[in-house]
């Protein structure tokens, strides 16, 4: 079992969610954060006066798998969110320890 | 037969007036009685005082539009403290202006430069609420009046806002309000001296203003610009206002409150004079907003809302002094420059380091003075002249920074004029006020 971490536009959101379901993913959670990375900030103009927009808008998609879905879950979140340009994120898959449904009490990949 | 009709219809009117607005203006106004009797004149008082009540009801709403402008155009950690100064502002104008405002901006015979006054009075019903008194009751004179003294302080309320120590700005507009607004126009209003020298202003262009944005300056320059707009070395860095759509509902109340603050300054429902007004305001509106939205897009490379709105308030602020007196193209023209005018005064005055986080000095102050010198230009009355226009509205800003000035040390080395900088940081709303603007919204401190 995985978590899948991933900062991306806010533009793709919606594709990244189609692109999940097609594969049978049914779950995910999204964050409004701010970041930058190779991208930097923006220079931008406020009533004549120039400033940087250091923290761009971004979301974090986070989302976890079982271990045989993670590939595809991932090539799934790239494809669907890649524009070419910088700044269009990163993905970064983590190790999850247990997951626990409160409902049922199920534990493991049947929790996901 | 039916042109037979139409004629005598059309004759009709100019027949009756004849008739009846002859012995009417011939006769004396003794009681109330005999006034309500006179055909066409005491409808025609009616609709003269309706109007200005009218008038007065939309100056008040300018002052929620000005709430609101103010409110967009600063951070969200500072709205509860700009929206508490606009409704202290409202309030103590008012009141303040019954008990000395009105009389001594209107004093009668007087001196000319100083009369402090005490409240306003009511004599008798003839002498108030007839057409001996105006064409208009004394009481629609005072609230048309009172909606508009608070003005000057609001002006000075968005300039100094995020950083300004609420008790010391309360008594700072307060007296501004209470006195020094009334003595100012006097001078014209009130018949003073600026009125003798032939200066014109019609709905007042300097006497609010000019004066409420030089007293602006004034008091910026006494509190000093906000933590972080300017850097060590000396570059402007934009400290953004929260909402846009406040902004603009801001801007577009002011537009609404204009067609009473010019329409109304006619004095009457004349229907020529308030029809022209109507028309004079609004375009130079529209060409104040087109023009900086074509200035911010060519000089600043980007179609900046801020500006556009502002333009539109430049526009507005430059016709006021001539709004019944230049033509539909006259008014066109003073609305661009304003317009023009106003981008490059707000860079400018940011780039020397004088923190307006609205542009008030900019709006009020510069196009004050320029909407007052136009009259000299664009006027049809030839015995408006650039010189007298000129001199008016300097005295004005002069007089308004200087007192503005004394008064902010005045209060600087008493209550204190600005908040701790800990203060600023974390915002006035809960600094000054223990409450936030948006308490059920998640927000990001910037």
């Amino acid at each position: 079992m995985v978590k899948i971490e991933a900062y991306l536009r806010p533009a793709s959101l919606e594709k990244v969610q189609q692109a999940l379901a097609e594969i049978g993913i049914a779950g995910l959670s999204v964050l409004e954060v701010r970041g930058f990375g190779r991208q930097r900030g923006h220079r931008e103009v406020y009533r004549g006066a120039e400033y940087t927009l250091d923290f761009v808008p971004k979301i974090k998609v986070e989302v976890a798998v079982r271990e045989v879905d993670r590939q595809q879950a991932v090539d799934a979140i790239v494809e669907a969110s890649k524009t070419g340009q910088t700044g269009d994120g990163k993905v970064f898959v983590v190790p999850v320890q247990e997951a626990v449904r409160v409902r049922t009490g199920e534990t493991g990949d049947s929790a996901l | 037969m039916r042109q037979h009709w139409r004629l005598l219809l059309r004759l009709l009117p100019a027949a009756v007036l004849l008739a009846a607005i002859s012995p009417a203006h011939a006769q004396e106004i003794t009681s109330m009685d005999g006034f309500r009797g006179m055909p066409l004149v005491y409808p025609k008082f009616v609709i003269d005082n309706l109007w200005i009540l009218i008038a007065a009801a939309l100056v008040f709403v300018m002052h929620l539009g000005f709430a609101t402008l103010e409110s967009g155009l600063t951070r969200q950690k500072n709205t509860v403290n700009i929206l508490f100064k606009n409704v202290f502002i409202i309030c103590a104008g008012i009141l303040t202006y019954a008990l000395t405002g009105f009389n001594t901006m209107y004093p009668g015979d007087f001196n000319g430069f100083l009369a402090i006054l005490g409240p306003i009075g009511f004599s008798d019903e003839v002498a108030n609420l007839t057409a001996a008194y105006a064409d208009y009751t004394y009481w629609a004179d005072f609230i048309f009046q009172a909606m508009f003294a608070a003005t000057a302080a609001t002006i000075v309320s968005g300039a100094v806002a995020e950083r300004v120590k609420l008790t010391g700005f309360m008594v700072y507009a307060a007296i501004l309000v209470a006195f020094c607004y009334p003595v100012a126009g006097s001078w014209k209003w009130g018949g003073g001296w600026l009125d003798a020298m032939g200066f014109y202003d019609f709905a007042g262009s300097s006497i609010v203003h000019a004066f409420g944005g030089f007293s602006a300056l004034a008091a910026v320059l006494v509190l000093g610009p906000r933590i972080g707009k300017y850097t060590a070395d000396g570059q402007v860095r934009p400290i953004l206002g929260h909402s846009m759509p406040l902004a603009t509902i801001g801007v577009f109340l002011l537009w609404l409150g204009w067609f009473g603050f010019n329409g109304g300054s006619v004095l009457s429902a004349d229907p020529g004079a308030v029809a022209l007004v109507f028309v004079t305001t609004s375009l130079a509106a529209a060409a104040g907003g087109l023009a900086s939205i074509v200035t911010s897009m060519a000089y600043l490379k980007k179609p900046d809302i801020t500006m556009a709105l502002n333009g539109i308030l430049a526009g507005l602020v430059g016709i006021t002094a001539g709004a019944d007196s230049v033509t539909w193209t006259g008014a066109i023209l003073i609305g661009l420059i304003a317009g023009v005018i106003v981008v490059f005064s707000i860079v400018l005055i940011d780039r020397l380091r004088v923190d307006d986080p609205v542009g008030a000095i900019s709006v009020h102050g510069v196009c004050g003075v320029w909407g007052t010198v136009a009259v000299g230009l664009f006027s049809t009355n030839p015995e408006h002249t650039v010189g007298v226009q000129i001199a008016g509205t300097l005295s004005y800003a002069v007089f308004a920074f200087v007192v503005s000035f004394v008064l902010a040390t005045l209060v600087k080395h008493t209550l204190g004029l600005r908040v701790s900088a800990e203060e600023e940081d974390e915002g006035l709303d809960l600094g000054e006020h223990g409450q936030p603007a948006y308490a059920d919204f998640q927000y990001i401190a910037n």
